[in-house]
Protein backbone atom coordinates (compact mmCIF):
# COMPACT_ATOMS: atom_id res chain seq x y z
CA UNK A 1 0.00 0.00 0.00
CA UNK A 2 2.87 2.33 0.88
CA UNK A 3 4.38 1.52 -2.50
CA UNK A 4 1.15 2.48 -4.25
CA UNK A 5 1.07 5.66 -2.15
CA UNK A 6 4.50 6.54 -3.40
CA UNK A 7 3.57 5.61 -6.94
CA UNK A 8 0.84 8.23 -7.13
CA UNK A 9 3.09 10.89 -5.65
CA UNK A 10 2.33 10.81 -1.94
CA UNK A 11 5.12 10.50 0.60
CA UNK A 12 5.58 6.88 1.60
CA UNK A 13 6.50 7.95 5.15
CA UNK A 14 2.92 9.04 5.80
CA UNK A 15 1.99 5.40 6.19
CA UNK A 16 3.94 3.62 8.87
CA UNK A 17 3.58 0.22 10.47
CA UNK A 18 4.74 -1.16 13.76
CA UNK A 19 4.07 -4.15 15.95
CA UNK A 20 3.96 -3.19 19.61
CA UNK A 21 2.96 -5.34 22.53
CA UNK A 22 0.84 -3.81 25.28
CA UNK A 23 3.82 -4.35 27.59
CA UNK A 24 6.15 -2.27 25.42
CA UNK A 25 5.40 1.24 26.63
CA UNK A 26 8.88 2.47 25.76
CA UNK A 27 8.64 1.21 22.19
CA UNK A 28 5.21 2.79 21.83
CA UNK A 29 6.38 6.26 22.83
CA UNK A 30 9.44 5.95 20.61
CA UNK A 31 7.41 4.94 17.58
CA UNK A 32 4.75 7.59 18.21
CA UNK A 33 7.39 10.32 18.54
CA UNK A 34 9.18 9.13 15.45
CA UNK A 35 5.97 9.07 13.42
CA UNK A 36 5.02 12.54 14.66
CA UNK A 37 8.47 13.90 13.82
CA UNK A 38 8.53 12.41 10.30
CA UNK A 39 5.09 13.78 9.51
CA UNK A 40 5.95 17.19 10.94
CA UNK A 41 9.04 17.31 8.81
CA UNK A 42 6.97 16.47 5.72
CA UNK A 43 4.53 19.26 6.49
CA UNK A 44 0.83 19.45 5.68
CA UNK A 45 -0.38 17.22 2.87
CA UNK A 46 -1.51 18.96 -0.31
CA UNK A 47 -2.65 15.93 -2.30
CA UNK A 48 -5.69 13.73 -1.91
CA UNK A 49 -7.39 16.38 0.23
CA UNK A 50 -11.12 16.79 -0.14
CA UNK A 51 -11.92 20.47 -0.24
CA UNK A 52 -15.41 21.49 0.73
CA UNK A 53 -16.36 25.01 -0.27
CA UNK B 1 -16.60 -18.59 -41.24
CA UNK B 2 -13.57 -18.51 -39.01
CA UNK B 3 -12.48 -22.01 -38.02
CA UNK B 4 -12.04 -21.06 -34.37
CA UNK B 5 -15.61 -19.76 -34.17
CA UNK B 6 -16.73 -22.97 -35.88
CA UNK B 7 -14.85 -25.10 -33.39
CA UNK B 8 -16.18 -23.15 -30.39
CA UNK B 9 -19.76 -23.56 -31.62
CA UNK B 10 -19.22 -27.27 -32.20
CA UNK B 11 -17.80 -27.91 -28.71
CA UNK B 12 -20.45 -25.73 -27.06
CA UNK B 13 -23.24 -27.43 -28.92
CA UNK B 14 -21.94 -30.90 -27.99
CA UNK B 15 -21.64 -30.23 -24.28
CA UNK B 16 -25.11 -28.71 -24.20
CA UNK B 17 -26.59 -31.68 -26.07
CA UNK B 18 -24.82 -34.16 -23.81
CA UNK B 19 -26.20 -32.31 -20.79
CA UNK B 20 -22.73 -31.77 -19.31
CA UNK B 21 -23.52 -28.09 -18.76
CA UNK B 22 -26.65 -25.98 -18.30
CA UNK B 23 -25.28 -23.06 -20.25
CA UNK B 24 -22.22 -21.92 -22.12
CA UNK B 25 -20.82 -18.42 -21.69
CA UNK B 26 -19.13 -16.92 -24.71
CA UNK B 27 -19.14 -13.90 -26.97
CA UNK B 28 -21.79 -12.82 -29.47
CA UNK B 29 -21.67 -10.02 -31.99
CA UNK B 30 -22.15 -6.58 -30.44
CA UNK B 31 -24.74 -4.03 -31.43
CA UNK B 32 -22.20 -1.79 -33.15
CA UNK B 33 -19.44 -2.93 -35.53
CA UNK B 34 -16.22 -4.28 -34.06
CA UNK B 35 -17.68 -4.99 -30.67
CA UNK B 36 -18.80 -8.13 -28.91
CA UNK B 37 -21.02 -8.80 -25.96
CA UNK B 38 -21.07 -11.62 -23.44
CA UNK B 39 -23.62 -14.23 -24.40
CA UNK B 40 -25.09 -17.16 -22.47
CA UNK B 41 -26.29 -20.02 -24.64
CA UNK B 42 -28.71 -22.38 -22.95
CA UNK B 43 -29.80 -24.42 -25.98
CA UNK B 44 -27.79 -25.96 -28.83
CA UNK B 45 -29.59 -23.59 -31.25
CA UNK B 46 -28.39 -20.49 -29.39
CA UNK B 47 -24.82 -21.66 -29.88
CA UNK B 48 -25.00 -20.29 -33.43
CA UNK B 49 -24.74 -16.78 -31.97
CA UNK B 50 -21.24 -17.38 -30.65
CA UNK B 51 -18.37 -15.69 -32.42
CA UNK B 52 -14.65 -15.35 -31.86
CA UNK B 53 -12.66 -12.45 -33.23
CA UNK B 54 -10.22 -9.71 -32.29
CA UNK B 55 -12.83 -7.81 -30.30
CA UNK B 56 -13.54 -10.27 -27.50
CA UNK B 57 -12.11 -7.81 -25.01
CA UNK B 58 -14.23 -8.45 -21.93
CA UNK B 59 -13.43 -11.08 -19.35
CA UNK B 60 -16.02 -13.86 -19.15
CA UNK B 61 -14.89 -15.00 -15.70
CA UNK B 62 -16.92 -12.02 -14.52
CA UNK B 63 -20.14 -13.92 -15.18
CA UNK B 64 -19.51 -17.10 -13.20
CA UNK B 65 -19.32 -15.53 -9.72
CA UNK B 66 -21.41 -17.48 -7.24
CA UNK B 67 -23.43 -19.33 -9.89
CA UNK B 68 -24.94 -22.66 -9.02
CA UNK B 69 -25.43 -24.31 -12.42
CA UNK B 70 -22.96 -26.26 -14.46
CA UNK B 71 -21.31 -23.83 -16.79
CA UNK B 72 -19.34 -24.14 -19.97
CA UNK B 73 -17.10 -21.13 -20.43
CA UNK B 74 -14.94 -19.95 -23.26
CA UNK B 75 -11.60 -18.82 -21.92
CA UNK B 76 -8.66 -17.06 -23.46
CA UNK B 77 -5.44 -16.81 -21.42
CA UNK B 78 -6.55 -14.00 -19.10
CA UNK B 79 -10.10 -15.34 -18.66
CA UNK B 80 -8.64 -18.68 -17.61
CA UNK B 81 -6.42 -16.97 -15.03
CA UNK B 82 -9.45 -15.22 -13.61
CA UNK B 83 -11.30 -18.54 -13.51
CA UNK B 84 -8.39 -19.85 -11.42
CA UNK B 85 -8.79 -16.80 -9.14
CA UNK B 86 -12.48 -17.54 -8.78
CA UNK B 87 -11.82 -21.17 -7.85
CA UNK B 88 -9.11 -20.15 -5.36
CA UNK B 89 -11.43 -17.55 -3.82
CA UNK B 90 -14.30 -20.09 -3.60
CA UNK B 91 -16.57 -18.19 -5.97
CA UNK B 92 -17.19 -21.28 -8.06
CA UNK B 93 -16.11 -24.88 -7.87
CA UNK B 94 -13.92 -26.52 -10.48
CA UNK B 95 -16.45 -29.35 -10.90
CA UNK B 96 -19.11 -26.91 -12.04
CA UNK B 97 -17.03 -25.73 -14.94
CA UNK B 98 -16.30 -27.05 -18.37
CA UNK B 99 -13.62 -24.74 -19.71
CA UNK B 100 -13.22 -24.35 -23.43
CA UNK B 101 -9.70 -22.97 -23.80
CA UNK B 102 -8.99 -20.64 -26.69
CA UNK B 103 -5.39 -19.73 -27.46
CA UNK B 104 -5.33 -15.98 -27.96
CA UNK B 105 -3.06 -13.93 -30.13
CA UNK B 106 -4.18 -10.67 -28.56
CA UNK B 107 -7.23 -8.49 -28.90
CA UNK B 108 -7.44 -5.37 -31.02
CA UNK B 109 -7.15 -1.87 -29.65
CA UNK B 110 -10.59 -0.28 -29.72
CA UNK B 111 -9.34 2.79 -31.56
CA UNK B 112 -6.65 1.24 -33.76
CA UNK B 113 -8.07 -2.09 -34.87
CA UNK B 114 -4.83 -3.01 -36.60
CA UNK B 115 -2.87 -2.85 -33.39
CA UNK B 116 -2.95 -4.97 -30.24
CA UNK B 117 -4.46 -3.35 -27.21
CA UNK B 118 -1.99 -2.26 -24.59
CA UNK B 119 -2.35 -5.13 -22.13
CA UNK B 120 -2.24 -7.77 -24.89
CA UNK B 121 1.00 -6.31 -26.21
CA UNK B 122 2.77 -7.18 -22.94
CA UNK B 123 0.86 -10.41 -22.24
CA UNK B 124 2.91 -13.50 -21.45
CA UNK B 125 0.01 -15.88 -20.82
CA UNK B 126 -1.81 -16.11 -24.11
CA UNK B 127 -2.70 -19.76 -23.70
CA UNK B 128 -5.27 -20.81 -21.12
CA UNK B 129 -3.69 -22.08 -17.90
CA UNK B 130 -6.68 -24.29 -17.09
CA UNK B 131 -9.05 -25.99 -19.53
CA UNK B 132 -11.04 -29.12 -20.24
CA UNK B 133 -10.71 -28.90 -23.97
CA UNK B 134 -8.73 -26.64 -26.28
CA UNK B 135 -10.39 -25.16 -29.34
CA UNK B 136 -7.06 -24.93 -31.20
CA UNK B 137 -3.36 -25.61 -30.89
CA UNK B 138 -1.57 -23.39 -28.33
CA UNK B 139 0.01 -20.23 -29.72
CA UNK B 140 3.57 -19.20 -29.07
CA UNK B 141 3.95 -17.06 -25.94
CA UNK B 142 5.45 -13.60 -26.33
CA UNK B 143 8.89 -12.92 -24.92
CA UNK B 144 8.79 -9.50 -23.34
CA UNK B 145 12.11 -8.03 -22.20
CA UNK B 146 10.61 -5.46 -19.92
CA UNK B 147 6.90 -5.99 -19.33
CA UNK B 148 6.70 -3.14 -16.81
CA UNK B 149 8.46 -0.39 -18.76
CA UNK B 150 5.40 1.86 -18.42
CA UNK B 151 5.32 1.44 -14.63
CA UNK B 152 9.04 2.16 -14.40
CA UNK B 153 8.57 5.35 -16.38
CA UNK B 154 6.10 6.58 -13.75
CA UNK B 155 8.34 5.43 -10.91
CA UNK B 156 11.14 7.55 -12.32
CA UNK B 157 9.09 10.75 -12.06
CA UNK B 158 9.36 13.04 -9.04
CA UNK B 159 6.44 13.07 -6.63
CA UNK B 160 4.69 16.12 -8.04
CA UNK B 161 4.95 14.80 -11.57
CA UNK B 162 3.50 11.49 -10.42
CA UNK B 163 0.62 13.23 -8.75
CA UNK B 164 -0.21 15.35 -11.77
CA UNK B 165 0.06 12.27 -13.98
CA UNK B 166 -2.58 10.43 -11.94
CA UNK B 167 -4.68 13.54 -11.51
CA UNK B 168 -4.65 13.93 -15.29
CA UNK B 169 -5.56 10.27 -15.82
CA UNK B 170 -8.69 10.56 -13.75
CA UNK B 171 -9.91 14.00 -14.74
CA UNK B 172 -12.41 12.60 -17.24
CA UNK B 173 -13.84 9.91 -14.96
CA UNK B 174 -17.63 10.11 -14.85
CA UNK B 175 -17.87 7.49 -12.11
CA UNK B 176 -20.08 5.17 -14.09
CA UNK B 177 -18.31 2.22 -12.42
CA UNK B 178 -18.12 0.35 -15.73
CA UNK B 179 -14.51 -0.61 -14.86
CA UNK B 180 -15.64 -2.12 -11.59
CA UNK B 181 -18.59 -3.91 -13.14
CA UNK B 182 -16.50 -5.37 -15.95
CA UNK B 183 -13.79 -6.52 -13.55
CA UNK B 184 -14.01 -10.21 -12.56
CA UNK B 185 -12.29 -9.38 -9.26
CA UNK B 186 -14.92 -6.84 -8.24
CA UNK B 187 -17.62 -9.16 -6.98
CA UNK B 188 -18.26 -7.76 -3.49
CA UNK B 189 -22.02 -7.83 -2.83
CA UNK B 190 -21.78 -4.17 -1.79
CA UNK B 191 -18.82 -2.24 -3.10
CA UNK B 192 -17.16 0.14 -0.62
CA UNK B 193 -18.25 3.09 -2.76
CA UNK B 194 -21.89 2.01 -2.50
CA UNK B 195 -21.94 1.53 1.26
CA UNK B 196 -24.08 4.05 3.05
CA UNK B 197 -23.38 3.19 6.67
CA UNK B 198 -20.57 4.00 7.07
CA UNK B 199 -20.23 5.98 3.88
CA UNK B 200 -16.54 5.61 3.08
CA UNK B 201 -16.49 7.77 -0.02
CA UNK B 202 -18.60 10.69 -1.22
CA UNK B 203 -20.96 9.81 -4.05
CA UNK B 204 -20.54 12.87 -6.25
CA UNK B 205 -18.09 14.08 -8.83
CA UNK B 206 -15.70 15.45 -6.25
CA UNK B 207 -12.16 15.03 -7.51
CA UNK B 208 -10.85 13.47 -4.31
CA UNK B 209 -13.74 11.00 -4.14
CA UNK B 210 -13.03 9.88 -7.69
CA UNK B 211 -9.36 9.44 -6.87
CA UNK B 212 -10.23 7.52 -3.71
CA UNK B 213 -12.45 5.17 -5.70
CA UNK B 214 -9.74 4.35 -8.23
CA UNK B 215 -6.95 4.12 -5.70
CA UNK B 216 -8.80 1.80 -3.35
CA UNK B 217 -10.39 -0.31 -6.05
CA UNK B 218 -6.93 -0.92 -7.44
CA UNK B 219 -5.64 -1.91 -4.04
CA UNK B 220 -8.44 -4.45 -3.66
CA UNK B 221 -7.01 -6.08 -6.76
CA UNK B 222 -3.49 -6.43 -5.35
CA UNK B 223 -2.08 -9.87 -6.06
CA UNK B 224 -5.27 -10.79 -7.93
CA UNK B 225 -5.25 -8.71 -11.11
CA UNK B 226 -4.41 -10.61 -14.29
CA UNK B 227 -4.13 -7.46 -16.42
CA UNK B 228 -6.97 -8.70 -18.63
CA UNK B 229 -7.89 -5.14 -19.61
CA UNK B 230 -11.65 -5.56 -19.13
CA UNK B 231 -11.70 -2.33 -17.10
CA UNK B 232 -10.25 -0.34 -19.96
CA UNK B 233 -12.35 -2.12 -22.56
CA UNK B 234 -15.45 -1.10 -20.62
CA UNK B 235 -14.41 2.50 -19.88
CA UNK B 236 -16.41 4.97 -21.98
CA UNK B 237 -13.94 7.76 -21.21
CA UNK B 238 -10.76 5.91 -22.17
CA UNK B 239 -9.18 6.14 -18.77
CA UNK B 240 -5.97 4.17 -18.32
CA UNK B 241 -7.36 2.30 -15.30
CA UNK B 242 -4.58 -0.26 -15.48
CA UNK B 243 -2.00 2.37 -14.55
CA UNK B 244 -2.88 1.60 -10.92
CA UNK B 245 -3.17 -2.16 -11.03
CA UNK B 246 0.01 -2.57 -13.11
CA UNK B 247 2.05 -1.09 -10.31
CA UNK B 248 0.54 -3.65 -7.93
CA UNK B 249 1.22 -6.45 -10.39
CA UNK B 250 4.83 -5.36 -10.61
CA UNK B 251 5.11 -5.26 -6.81
CA UNK B 252 3.49 -8.69 -6.44
CA UNK B 253 6.02 -10.11 -8.83
CA UNK B 254 9.00 -8.39 -7.24
CA UNK B 255 8.03 -8.89 -3.59
CA UNK B 256 6.37 -12.29 -3.74
CA UNK B 257 7.35 -13.73 -7.12
CA UNK B 258 3.64 -13.95 -7.76
CA UNK B 259 1.53 -13.70 -10.87
CA UNK B 260 -2.18 -14.06 -10.23
CA UNK B 261 -4.30 -16.96 -11.42
CA UNK B 262 -1.76 -19.50 -12.56
CA UNK B 263 -2.37 -22.39 -10.18
CA UNK B 264 -5.52 -23.50 -8.33
CA UNK B 265 -3.45 -25.15 -5.59
CA UNK B 266 -1.64 -21.98 -4.51
CA UNK B 267 -2.99 -19.34 -2.13
CA UNK B 268 -2.45 -15.69 -3.07
CA UNK B 269 0.42 -13.93 -1.25
CA UNK B 270 -1.77 -11.48 0.66
CA UNK B 271 -3.81 -14.38 2.01
CA UNK B 272 -0.99 -16.44 3.47
CA UNK B 273 1.92 -15.98 5.79
CA UNK B 274 5.37 -17.02 4.79
CA UNK B 275 8.42 -16.46 7.00
CA UNK B 276 10.23 -15.18 3.92
CA UNK B 277 7.68 -12.43 3.26
CA UNK B 278 9.31 -9.02 2.91
CA UNK B 279 8.82 -7.15 6.18
CA UNK B 280 11.15 -4.19 6.05
CA UNK B 281 8.18 -1.82 6.21
CA UNK B 282 7.42 -2.74 9.81
CA UNK B 283 9.29 -1.14 12.67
Amino acid sequence: MANLFEHIGMEKERLQFSWISSAEAGKFTNVATEVANTIEALGPIDKFVKKTD
Amino acid sequence: MDSLTQKIREIASNILKEGRVDMVIGFAKGTIPMTTKPYMARTPEQVENFIWDKNCTLNLANYITGRKEKIGIIAKGCDSRNIVNHIVENKISRDQLYIIGVPCSGMADKHNPDELRDNCATCTHRNPVIFDVMAAEPVEEQKIDDPFADVKAVEAMDKDAKWSYFEGLLQNCIRCYACRNACPLCYCPTCFVDESGPQWVGKGQNKTDIQTFHFLRAFHCAGRCTDCGACEAACPMDIHVRAFTRKLNKDSLELFGWEAGLDITKRPPLDTFNPDDPNDFIK
